[in-house]
């Protein structure tokens, strides 16, 4: 791939974003190792303080954030047979995940990593924070499952909704056939309002993780609009669908007669990210294509490929497909 | 072929071999996504009552996916021996069970077995099994395989490094890596699933791993798991690979949506002999899971455990060094919880060694499924019970590229020091040297990735 034309359109994408803000610049994309890093990415704790902010500006570990955390807007839990009032003269203390001092080389290990490295052990075990912090992120991912974008967010895309077959979170989960076919009233909504045949149809679905969208689409789209425009492709009418599935995008090639399909969805929620976004790309997708036809960039997130970043890379990977007429397998094969 | 059977007091009609391999399987979503399984807990049990009673020629001139219209098919036929299929051909399927479980029946004979089954008649055998029956069975055999290193010793247990990383960041896969090694993990495989599968991010990864292979001296071997293509492309350039990795999967139509066929693998095949790093002669190392078929709409109206017997029949025709099911990566649509994960999980290995190929598991879960790590530290016990081979290990299970979990480091020594196993036997002098195990257990360095600084 050409580094240089990326960093030269990301460049330009922020330059464009800065002066379309003024001064509420966002949070300028690093390349990856640059990026500070963001050791355990703590999905309750982000929630519950309803921004990322803090968490990607900060060049500390999360586990030093979570103990600062408390001022921050807290969630009472309380068990449903909990029976004794709260004694409010003890002061409730957030707990602790911090294991112990660390050496040098293990401290600078941990830096390279998300990974859980250097966390020591109890016999063969893991040691009780670790395991207690491990539980609590898989608690947070399973609790991230589903959920759905909202309204405003539609708004600010500029983007009209549709929805597949499927009727609820439980169906979605185990019929995937349902999220591969859109509603009647849906097909004939995007005929009405798509420009058709475009040379790229952008389409954007929260799948698994509705918050990997609510975070990371609007700079995504940004740089890939702006990475497209410079390279002269047109663009056609960008749409939302609720509870999509990746091989939906074969319809709706089908349906426009879509050169390229570029499509925006919400990855599994995982332990370090329930917020991470995938892009699919496809040469003109239509019904019965095979999955080796399909490419995929993943982990489009702030402590993964930050979303800036992914937005211009994906404009120059369409670029490449147009050019090649060829995706997925194909496209590697005509590259020679 | 009695298709028909009267079980407690009520008719069961089964309409084909296909229905009755689909009816006798143990409850799993994927085959009621496909709209497949047994309906009511009782038409389950009279399908493996009728299934009892077939014979193995019934199942073998019966194919469920004819050889002229599937590759995988004539490559599973092509490598059946036929004195051996001869002499249990008029076996009931119920009979094959009793020879397999027979304490007259060991390594040996099981292995000569194989040689005389396809994939179906495996599948078959698999269906009428208990739990514990595929846990007992499958620890009789023991299977070795040849990449750098032999693995698969009757009382090893082997693991493969998975230090993944979510930018392929070569000093983030290495902090894992040196993490992993200080708990005696990876003498199966140091083995990489890259974000980026650019021929460039796979040789850069290839390099690295085998780098810091070499200037620690360790017996092992490494491996990137990008598209088979793709890894080809990087050896040719150079790369330094010890064995060639592929999804694979049980139909011709399946393969193709992954991008593979027989011929490619041949392909691959010369390559990794003469262009590959590694000795051999077990030079692939393939990954399979129940589901993926009707995942890629490719399943033929076929169960999920016998498209994935076929996976095995498919593998072991190209001598693998190491396959592994990833049992619960694949979601909730296919294997829809804990007790359906584990029960996959010991059919497929029991299926693996049946088929006389070097079977490991990734014992693993998504987010999106309902288990969780308890779950799968239970299957890992199961599993080592029954002799697996290896399984995969992260970062305290959690693998921060591929969003979902695995085993952990410390669940590799666990299983390790509960059961009296050992890693192979040239990476336990090697782990030792290190000073990483001390009389066969960790020492009390292990586990501090400092060890690896110089």
């Amino acid at each position: 791939m050409n580094d240089q034309l990326v960093s030269m359109i990301t460049q330009l994408v922020m330059e464009k974003m800065e002066k379309s803000t003024g001064s509420q610049t966002p949070e300028i994309a690093a390349t990856p190792t640059e990026q500070p890093l963001i050791k355990f990415y703590d999905t309750v704790e982000n929630r519950s303080s309803g921004t990322t902010e803090a968490i990607a500006t900060s060049q500390e570990p999360l586990i030093q954030l979570y103990q600062h955390g408390a001022p921050q807007q807290v969630t009472t839990v309380t068990s449903a047979t909990f029976e004794q009032p709260v004694n409010d003269a003890v002061p409730i203390k957030p707990f602790q995940f911090e294991a112990g001092s660390l050496s040098e080389s293990v401290q600078a290990a941990k830096k390279h990593t998300p990974a859980r490295i250097g966390v020591g052990r109890a016999g063969t075990r893991p040691k009780t924070k670790t395991w207690l912090k491990f539980r609590l992120d898989h608690a947070a991912a399973v609790d991230a499952v589903y959920g759905e974008v909202t309204e405003d967010l539609l708004q600010k895309l500029d983007v009209f909704q549709v929805t597949t077959k499927v009727t609820d979170k439980e169906e979605y989960i185990t019929r995937p056939d349902l999220g591969r076919r859109l509603s009647e009233e849906s097909k004939a909504l995007i005929q009405q309002k798509c420009k058709p045949q475009p040379k790229v149809q952008i389409i954007i679905s929260n799948g698994l993780s509705a918050s990997a969208i609510e975070e990371n689409v609007q700079d995504v789209y940004l740089a890939l609009q702006q990475s497209l425009s410079n390279l002269n492709i047109d663009i056609g009418t960008t749409f939302y669908i609720d509870k999509g599935r990746v091989a939906l995008m074969d319809e709706i090639g089908e349906l426009l007669q879509a050169e390229v399909i570029v499509y925006l969805i919400g990855e599994r929620p995982g332990l370090v990210s329930a917020e991470s976004m995938s892009a699919y790309l496809c040469y003109k997708p239509r019904i019965g294509t095979v999955e080796a036809e399909r490419m995929v960039i993943s982990n489009i997130h702030k402590g993964g490929i930050p979303p800036l970043e992914a937005g211009a890379y994906l404009g120059t990977v369409v670029e490449k497909i147009l050019r090649y007429q060829a995706s997925g397998v194909e496209l590697v094969a005509k590259e020679g | 072929m009695n298709l028909s059977v009267i079980f407690g007091g009520e008719k069961y009609n089964f309409k084909s071999l296909k229905d009755v391999m689909a009816k006798a399987n143990e409850e799993k979503s994927g085959d009621q996504l496909a709209g497949i399984a047994a309906e009511t807990v009782q038409q389950r049990i009279a399908a493996k009552a009728v299934l009892s009673e077939l014979l193995v020629k019934d199942i073998r001139e019966n194919p469920l996916v004819p050889q002229e219209n599937d590759e995988v098919s004539r490559i599973i036929e092509g490598d059946i021996n036929e004195q051996i299929y001869g002499e249990i051909k008029n076996w009931s399927i119920e009979q094959l069970r009793e020879y397999i479980l027979s304490n007259d029946t060991g390594d040996r004979e099981l292995k000569r077995l194989s040689k005389g089954m396809n994939s179906e008649i495996i599948a078959a055998v698999t269906k009428l099994m208990s739990n514990l029956d595929l846990v007992h069975a499958a620890n009789k055999v023991e299977i070795l395989s040849t990449c750098n290193i032999t693995i698969g010793q009757k009382g090893t247990l082997s693991s493969r490094l998975q230090p993944n990383h979510p930018t392929d960041n070569i000093d983030g896969i290495i902090a894992s890596l040196k993490e992993g090694l200080s708990y005696g993990i990876g003498d199966a495989v140091i083995g990489i699933n890259p974000v980026d599968d650019s021929v460039e991010s796979v040789k850069k990864v290839l390099t690295a791993t085998k780098e810091f292979i070499n200037d620690w001296s360790i017996p092992t071997q490494n491996c990137v798991l990008a598209h088979i293509t793709t890894q080809m492309k990087a050896i040719k350039q150079g790369a330094p690979a010890d064995m060639i990795f592929q999804s694979i999967a049980g139909t011709e139509i399946a393969n193709r949506s992954f991008g593979i066929s027989a011929d490619l693998i041949r392909e691959a095949e010369e390559l990794i002999k003469k262009q590959g790093t590694g000795t051999g002669p077990n030079l692939f190392y393939f990954e399979t899971g129940q589901g993926s078929e009707l995942s890629a709409e490719a399943h033929m109206g076929i169960d999920q455990v016998t498209l994935e017997s076929r996976n095995y029949g498919f593998a072991r025709h190209f001598n693998p060094y190491i396959v592994n099911t990833v049992v619960g990566f694949i979601g909730p649509e296919y294997l829809y919880n804990n007790k359906q994960v584990i029960r996959a999980g010991l059919e497929d290995h029991f299926m693996g060694k049946m088929h006389g190929i070097p079977m490991g598991v990734d014992i693993c879960y998504t987010n999106h499924i309902k288990a969780d790590q308890n779950d799968v530290e239970d299957l890992s016990v199961l599993l080592t019970a029954a002799g697996v081979n290896f399984i995969i290990a992260a970062p305290m299970g959690d693998d921060v590229m591929l969003n979902y979990q695995s085993m952990s480091f410390h669940d590799v020594a666990t299983l390790l020091q509960t059961f009296g196993k050992k890693p192979a036997p040239e990476y336990l002098a090697w782990l030792e040297k290190m000073g990483i195990y001390e009389n066969g257990r960790l020492s009390a360095r292990a586990g501090d990735l400092s060890i690896f600084e110089r």
